[in-house]
């Protein structure tokens, strides 16, 4: 079971179609770049989520046009505490591209990507359910599985899985 | 008890419309659906799926759990294809692991699994003609999911949970004439979805009730993320088991049916034809299948056969590790997706380099289907939202977790 260690350095992956588009677009946008197990993962500033989501959907060559998933890691007790995931598929050329936005956990709030996908909604407010993560411009963000009286979020790390009761 | 708050969540926008409240106990909504309607006289207006009521915090349990003591709680979240959680938590693993897996246990999974689509389809055909209205065919297709159910019962042990494949491969060997049943109910199936066709699909009332009901264009149902039959209803070409393959379904023929018109005769059109190939791929797995190990060779993974734990000693002391402490899998994630028979499903798992999982995310079909259902039904009849959610085929198990 021996590895090729993850390839993290921008430059060796700069012909991936996604990162070439986004890194065109605005160089600051991209944080970094991992590439492990056949899997793309880019890492982007918080503020440039909901342009580089319409960006790469509307791609010419190699559109991302599908949201398969939004989901989040809490990182507890590191900073920045929390990844937001988004994982997206080009239903014309088969390939995935992970997306990954870091939030510290003093101020978890992101810009909703509902606009770009409205299928986006029922995933986002999850995550809000379970996480705790804001979602700003969502158009209705209320707790989706849990009840609607429920304190705390219970997929933090320092939420017990007994819960508190 | 999941929503305390008694009030609908929406209020009438018009002095003339009013709030009906559907579900969640209703016959119709296939489990604990709750539907929130706005209607004028008999038409929808707006239209609001509220869910949460099974919600059993499936991912938060996983993160206690060592990484094979996940298996069994994934069986749960899909209560009607328990073998495609099996197999995509088990190639997500795997590719964590960078497992090989061996070619018989690769054609065993896609083999069961071709028998869990049908099995979950004649569910679906069943429930979905009673809810139209269709009787007799609900007594048709149970008919021959017991079938199925009595060689998931016979190979697994389970009729439902049946957590038959393991991380690294398959738990056993299928016992002696496994094959020959599967292959006598493979050879028997075709008459009997020409007895499903011939009691619907020329049916006038069955038409009446499906054709140009809950029609959804390609445009919105890739936005509102659909996958599955709900999507190909509408015209698109996308089934991960061609597009993508996993677990050697390239090895295999098949075809994937596609509609036109995206209203919910397409979507029967299509999950019908799929019965087709199902059993197609059943017949293909039994031609073809290779002979050899069902597990991969990897002692630290994978548990040792009760013979080796009799002679060898490694094998014990293997066996005994890994039941008392699990086994590490190195840092790292990895998404992997299967086409279930209601569309994408995805595991998220992200490993620490420990024995437990540190997160498990799955991506469920069902729910991101649902987000279709509003798009289907405003604007048409209440008796029109019963055809729309029995076509997008819930199953509250895998939307709630």
């Amino acid at each position: 079971m021996a590895f090729t260690p993850p390839i993290t350095d921008v430059e060796q992956l700069k012909g991936h179609p996604a990162l070439a588009r986004l890194r065109d677009w605005n160089g600051n946008a991209v944080q970094g770049v991992k590439f492990d197990r056949d899997e793309m993962t880019i890492y982007l500033e918080r503020a440039y989520i909901r342009e580089a989501c319409a960006l790469l959907r509307d791609d010419a060559e190699f559109p991302f046009n599908f949201l398969s998933d939004v989901t989040c890691v809490d990182w507890y007790p590191s900073e920045p505490r929390f990844e937001v995931i988004y994982h997206l598929l080009s239903t014309v050329k088969k390939e995935r591209v992970r997306l990954k936005v870091k939030l510290d956990g003093s101020s978890p709030v992101i810009e909703s990507v509902t606009s770009v996908w409205p299928g986006a909604n029922y995933f986002e407010r999850e995550v809000f359910d379970l996480f705790g993560i804001r979602f700003t411009g969502h158009p209705y963000l209320r707790r989706l599985l849990m009840p609607e009286d429920w304190e705390g979020y219970p997929l933090r790390k320092d939420y017990p899985v007994e819960g508190y009761r | 008890m999941a929503h305390l708050t008694p009030t609908p969540v929406i209020e009438p926008v018009q002095d003339r419309t009013m709030i009906l409240n559907m579900g969640p106990q209703h016959p119709s909504t296939h489990g604990v659906l709750r539907v929130i309607l706005e209607i004028d006289g008999e038409n929808v207006v707006r239209i609001m799926p509220d869910i949460g009521y099974l919600h059993t915090g499936i991912e938060k349990t996983c993160e206690a759990k060592f990484y094979q003591q996940v298996v069994p709680l994934t069986d749960r979240i899909d209560y009607l294809c328990p073998l495609t959680n099996n197999l995509c938590y088990a190639l997500a693993v795997e590719k964590l692991l960078g497992l090989e897996i061996p070619p018989k246990a690769q054609w065993l999974r896609v083999l069961l699994n071709e028998l869990t689509r049908i099995n979950s389809h004649l569910v679906w055909l069943g429930t979905h003609a009673l809810d139209i209205g269709a009787m007799t065919v609900f007594l048709y297709c149970f008919r021959e999911r017991e079938d199925i159910l009595r060689l998931f019962e016979m190979v697994s042990g389970q009729r439902m949970m049946t957590s038959y494949f393991r991380i690294g491969g398959i738990a056993l060997e299928p016992p002696l004439g496994f094959f020959d049943r599967v292959r006598d109910f493979a050879d028997r199936f075709p008459a009997k979805v020409d007895e499903y066709e011939n009691l619907l699909t020329g049916n006038p009332i069955w038409g009446m009730r499906t054709k140009g009901v809950a029609r959804i264009t390609a445009e919105d149902a890739l936005a509102l993320g659909a996958t599955g039959p709900t999507l190909r209803g509408s015209g698109v070409d996308l089934d991960l088991r061609r597009d993508m393959p996993y677990s050697g379904y390239e090895n295999f023929q098949f075809n994937v049916p596609l509609g036109k018109e995206g209203d919910v005769f397409d979507r029967y059109m299509i999950r019908v034809r799929e019965l087709r190939e199902s059993n197609s791929i059943v017949r293909q797995a039994l031609d073809g299948m290779p002979e050899g190990p069902i597990k991969a060779d990897a002692p630290k993974v994978v548990l040792p056969d009760r013979e080796k734990m009799k002679t060898e000693m490694e094998a014990l002391i293997y066996h005994f590790k890994i039941i008392t402490e699990g086994f590490s899998v190195p840092a790292g994630e990895v998404y992997q997706a299967v086409e279930s028979p209601r569309g994408e499903m995805g595991y998220y798992v992200v490993s620490d380099g420990t024995a437990k999982p540190y997160r498990v995310h799955m991506r469920a079909a069902c729910l991101a289907n649902l987000q279709a259902l509003p798009k289907m039904c405003e604007g048409r009849l209440i008796a029109d939202v019963v055809a729309a959610i029995g076509s997008i085929d819930i199953v509250l198990g895998e939307i709630d977790r």
